[in-house]
């Protein structure tokens, strides 16, 4: 069956889109990926959302923005699209043999944690190094902990960390904070917290089985290189664009995000539109990845209606 | 949990895991771990179409530490593949289940 609306990602972005767009009887197909919810999944309380002046935990604000877009009739798969042809109408779409095709696309397929690239980081990932202070924080009880980043995911996670962790140390390669206000104050008025300024990660030491016993650390100013001994490093230093499927295919900027054209969700292709953090690098709100997944609904409406003429 | 996804605590690790005839999929997890909600249908999923075959089952974290200390999991969902009473495979991290099938097909 030729599809209408198919969305790719399941955060705020997409699962706006699929409510705005199955409110306009278009029948959106939602492809969840392999982190359904998104990025807020894995955090803890969301502050900022307007209309919930209380707070509210991130995959419980993802599984509200889920039944909403199914109340009016968005099915959701909890699949991961492996392959897209823009190339021709109707679009494709595949998961592993699966073919499905639509006449327009919606990419929501946001953005992952940004490694540094250390073979260490990855030999160690999951063994003492995380991306993810909520799901791996736990298991660094009373342990010496170090968050990488200055910005405000950094923040968070070094909060966050102080309820399990003794001791945490932020390492931020600039002598000032990239994070919101509020943010830094909560930092500067935890005394489990320090900030090991103008300092950048070489390595990490550690195994598999034992997990993680210091790291290198140089100082960005003279260059020189010193060891300290920890049991855990979590990474918050940003974030790139989940675009691998689209390089090559439509119009990225030069860090491989999504360009939209004239202030819409338009992207190169017509009838192809983005939403979310996969066109945003500087925003990067779910509010805002919610206002672009309205947008993005209501230019594929539009499309599908100039087709019809 | 289905009929085929066990519960496995610290009590019961040593009969059910580590002397079992069948290889084993354990899925450390926690309440409060988002990937672990996500890759749970999974993991049940997996449970019936391996019946017979690999003996499924999960470990709450919360409430047996003494297991998850033990295979130093520091990372939840981490899915240890148990062969012969030893480990033979892990995955940490939220994962397609065709990467989870391929680590079994090996043991099996």
């Amino acid at each position: 069956m030729n599809r209408k609306v198919i969305i790719i990602g399941s955060g705020p972005a997409g699962l706006t889109a699929a409510t705005y767009a199955a409110r306009a009887n278009l029948e959106p197909l939602v492809f969840e990926g392999s982190q359904p919810g998104g990025q807020l999944t894995i955090t803890t309380d969301v502050e900022n959302y307007p209309g919930f002046p209380d707070g509210i935990l991130g995959p419980d604000l993802m599984d509200k923005f889920r039944d909403q877009a199914k109340r009016f009739g968005a099915e959701c798969y909890f699949k991961h699209v492996t392959k897209v042809d823009l190339s021709d109408r109707p679009f494709k779409v595949w998961v592993a043999n699966e073919t499905y095709t639509s006449d327009t696309i919606i990419i929501a397929t946001g953005a992952t944690a940004r490694l540094l690239g250390l073979e260490s980081e990855t030999r160690l990932m999951g063994h003492g190094v995380s991306a993810c202070a909520t799901c791996d924080g736990f298991f660094f009880k009373d342990k010496k902990v170090l968050v990488i980043g200055g910005g405000d995911s950094a923040m968070e996670e070094a909060n966050f960390l102080t309820k399990f962790a003794a001791e945490v140390q932020i390492v931020h390669r600039r002598d000032a904070l990239r994070a919101s206000k509020i943010m830094q104050d909560r930092i500067m008025n935890n005394p489990r917290i320090t900030i090991q300024w103008n300092t950048v990660l070489e390595d990490i030491e550690g195994n598999e089985a034992d997990g993680v016993s210091g790291v290198s650390l140089r100082d960005t100013r003279t260059d020189e290189v010193r060891q300290e001994p920890c049991d855990g490093v979590f990474l918050a230093i940003g974030h790139v664009p989940n675009t691998e499927l689209f390089d090559a295919v439509l119009d990225l900027d030069d860090q491989k995000y999504i360009r939209t054209i004239d202030a819409s969700s338009r992207t190169s292709i017509a009838g192809v539109f983005a939403c979310g953090d996969v066109q945003d690098h500087v925003y990067r709100q779910a509010i805002t990845a919610a206002g672009t997944g309205c947008m993005a609904a209501m230019d594929a409406e539009k499309y599908l209606e100039s087709l019809a003429v | 949990m289905t009929e085929n996804l066990i519960e496995f605590t610290d009590d019961n690790f040593d009969t059910e895991v580590l002397k079992s005839n069948l290889p084993v999929l354990v899925d450390f997890w926690a309440e409060w771990c988002g990937p672990c909600k996500m890759i749970a249908p999974i993991v049940e999923e997996i449970a019936g179409d391996y019946a017979g075959k690999v003996k499924v089952g999960k470990v709450n974290v919360d409430f047996n530490n003494q297991v998850a200390m033990q295979y130093g999991i520091r990372g939840i969902p981490a899915l240890l593949v148990f062969k012969g009473g030893a480990v033979a495979n892990q995955i940490v991290g939220a994962v397609p289940k065709n990467n989870i099938t391929q680590i079994l097909d090996e043991v099996i």
